[in-house]
């Protein structure tokens, strides 16, 4: 084992002696964090409206003046026919349009009920629909205030409500920040460890630096952890960086230990560098590496839950996922950092990396070969 | 010549697919002996080279080497061996000294001995004032003889070299054969390919290989004889041409 740590002196060397490690243990992680959690919020706001108000009566006037309050609708235009507004969608001026038909407060009045339509740019699917969905809320609730005005309360209502009460637990502000940081966290450390990982032995390939190490009386064991090991410190530097910007700029404080944090992250960064440690023994050279290392974190990163949720996911991607040791460190950061879970919770998360982590590495240590 | 065998190969053979790189060859080298093995480009001297120390598998035949079997003992082989590769392969950036920490750790070298040898390395390139310089900065001549010195840091029983002196000037080829010689007469067995005839010419045998086989082997005094040539030049050509293979 004397060996090894000749090979941990080396390996450190070269990792510090290269001038881009400041920026990636400190400039990536403060870009990515800094910039992505605010970009990758779900929360659809400055939805432009287009009004085709036929109707120009009080009720009418109202009911936009509502809309329009809510915060989330910036209204755009304002036509006199209903091909005219949808020419301001073909435009992408506005994304919903709101008509309002001739007699609506009339009918409104009269008959108690009256119609309105609402035509929604579909291209961005999630925005249309929440687009709908607030709108239908906000004239739900205008039809609720009209009630309450033109019907007299009987002393007891003969229609039967069912009113929702929300409460929203682990996230209670509902943030997309607290939600979106550790995940994202966990993304950027999985680029620069499996990056590192997968472009290492393909460079001593390279250079010819291999060969030497091939001839020499080195384990091939040992020489897999000489690789394992700095990069997989590297990586926990790179997450600490990542969880105190965490704290400094978003406050998020984990309501778990951090030491469930780094537990957990020990035994998934031996898998992710184990995967990349295994492409590069495959890669003839660092382009081929790079490219597949891309190719796979890509793959990983989106089948990961990061941006959508797994449940929604199609079946056969939903068992892809469970093969993805990405998606098992964005669930369990999740759970540590917004429900305060512990080491007990995450045990069956912690055994699956584990069987991850043997199977990567072990393929690798087996596909290196010190004799062709 | 009569002496210890270190390396001996019987009808050593090696197959990519349909192509016989190296075609039975069988040779034996003694202990302290400067064994040149020559050959035009694609003759098979790396591959050969390779099977000896333990990188490739051979496909046929039998080679021990250091006393060890390459088939079975290869771990073993590569404990008592140096080996300097076509290609530069010092980490260029290290320094020099920690290039030499490096090499000399990983074959077990105890902290004293290993700074016993560093110093002795450093002083006898004339290397002192610059151990801290990155091997990067050094010129190429200066790189070989330092991988040289780095091969044989642990003593071994034999160093191969392969093609050392490629793209290096005269006068540091000249120094080069001096450390060649010193390696030599501390009793460190010597296995070198090269393209230089002259340097041919400072072996104690050589081989020549056509067409992955053993066409020749002498000393370059009765292959001279044999050949009706006044220099190894002649010699080489003589063989060589009669070579099918094409050359890289």
């Amino acid at each position: 084992m004397r060996a090894l740590k000749f090979l941990l002196q080396k390996e450190l060397r070269q990792i510090f002696r290269d001038p881009s490690i400041f920026f990636i243990l400190f400039i990536m992680p403060m870009i990515q964090l800094m910039v992505l959690p605010l970009a990758a919020d779900y929360e659809i706001k400055n939805i432009n409206l287009g009004v085709v108000n036929h109707d120009h009566s009080g009720y009418s006037r109202k009911l936009i003046n509502k809309i329009v309050s809510s915060g989330y609708f910036r209204l755009k235009d304002y036509s006199s026919t209903f091909s005219q507004a949808l020419r301001g969608i073909e435009l992408d001026k506005t994304d919903l349009v709101l008509e309002i038909p001739a007699q609506f407060e009339r009918k409104l009045v009269k008959e108690n009920e009256s119609t309105i339509l609402v035509a929604a740019n579909a291209i961005n699917g999630v925005k249309a629909g929440l687009g709908s969905a607030y709108i239908q809320g906000i004239i739900g609730d205008f039809n609720q205030d009209v009630r309450m005005q033109w019907i007299q309360a009987p002393r007891f209502n003969p229609q039967p409500t069912i009113d929702v009460e929300y409460s929203d637990w682990y996230n209670p502000d509902m943030n997309y920040r607290d939600f979106m940081v550790p995940g994202i966290l966990v993304m950027l450390v999985t680029m620069i460890g499996s990056s590192f990982a997968s472009n290492n032995i393909v460079r001593e390939k390279e250079m010819g630096t291999i060969e030497q190490i091939n001839v020499s009386p080195i384990k091939k064991t040992q020489f897999i952890l000489g690789k394992l090991i700095p990069f997989w410190m590297l990586a926990l530097a790179v997450l600490t960086v990542g969880l105190f910007i965490a704290r400094i700029f978003y406050g998020i404080v984990p309501l778990g230990h951090y030491l469930t944090i780094y537990v957990f992250a020990s035994i998934y960064l031996l898998a992710i560098l184990g995967l990349g440690l295994l492409m590069s023994t495959y890669a003839q050279t660092q382009q081929q590496s790079m490219l597949v290392s891309f190719f796979v974190t890509m793959v990983f990163n989106l089948l990961s839950g990061l941006y959508t949720p797994i449940e929604s996911m199609p079946q056969w991607a939903q068992i892809i996922t469970r093969l993805n040791p990405v998606s098992y460190f964005i669930e369990v950061m999740r759970m540590v950092v917004l429900k305060g879970s512990g080491l007990a919770d995450i045990k069956y998360q912690i055994l699956a990396l584990l069987g991850f982590a043997v199977f990567f590495n072990g393929w690798a240590i087996v596909n290196y070969k010190k004799r062709s | 010549m009569i002496g210890e065998k270190v390396i001996s190969a019987e009808k050593l053979t090696k197959r990519f697919g349909d192509f016989t790189a190296v075609d039975h060859i069988t040779f034996d080298v003694v202990k302290g002996e400067i064994f040149g093995f020559l050959g035009a480009n694609g003759a098979g001297k790396t591959t050969a080279m390779r099977m000896l120390c333990g990188l490739s598998l051979p496909t046929l035949g039998s080679a021990m080497v250091a006393g060890f079997d390459v088939y079975r003992q290869n771990e073993l082989i590569k404990k008592n061996i140096g080996y300097m590769s076509q290609k530069f392969s010092l980490y260029e950036d290290l320094t020099i000294r920690e290039n030499i920490r490096f090499y000399a750790g990983i074959y077990g070298l105890t902290d004293d001995k290993i700074k016993e040898k560093s110093n002795l390395l450093i002083n006898r390139l004339n290397l002192a004032g610059q151990e801290k310089s990155l091997v990067r900065s050094l010129p190429l001549g200066w790189r070989q003889k330092l991988a040289f010195l780095i091969a044989i840091v642990h003593d071994p029983a034999i160093v191969f070299l392969d093609e050392p002196t490629g793209g290096v000037d005269p006068i540091t080829r000249r120094e080069f054969w001096e450390l060649i010689y010193d390696a030599s007469s501390k009793g460190i067995t010597v296995f070198v390919t090269t393209h230089y005839m002259d340097e041919a010419e400072y072996c104690h045998r050589v081989s020549i290989m056509v067409d992955g086989r053993i066409d020749a082997l002498d000393s370059p005094a009765n292959l001279m004889k044999e050949y009706a040539s006044s220099s190894m030049d002649g010699v080489f050509l003589q063989l060589a041409r009669k070579a099918l293979r094409m050359s890289d």
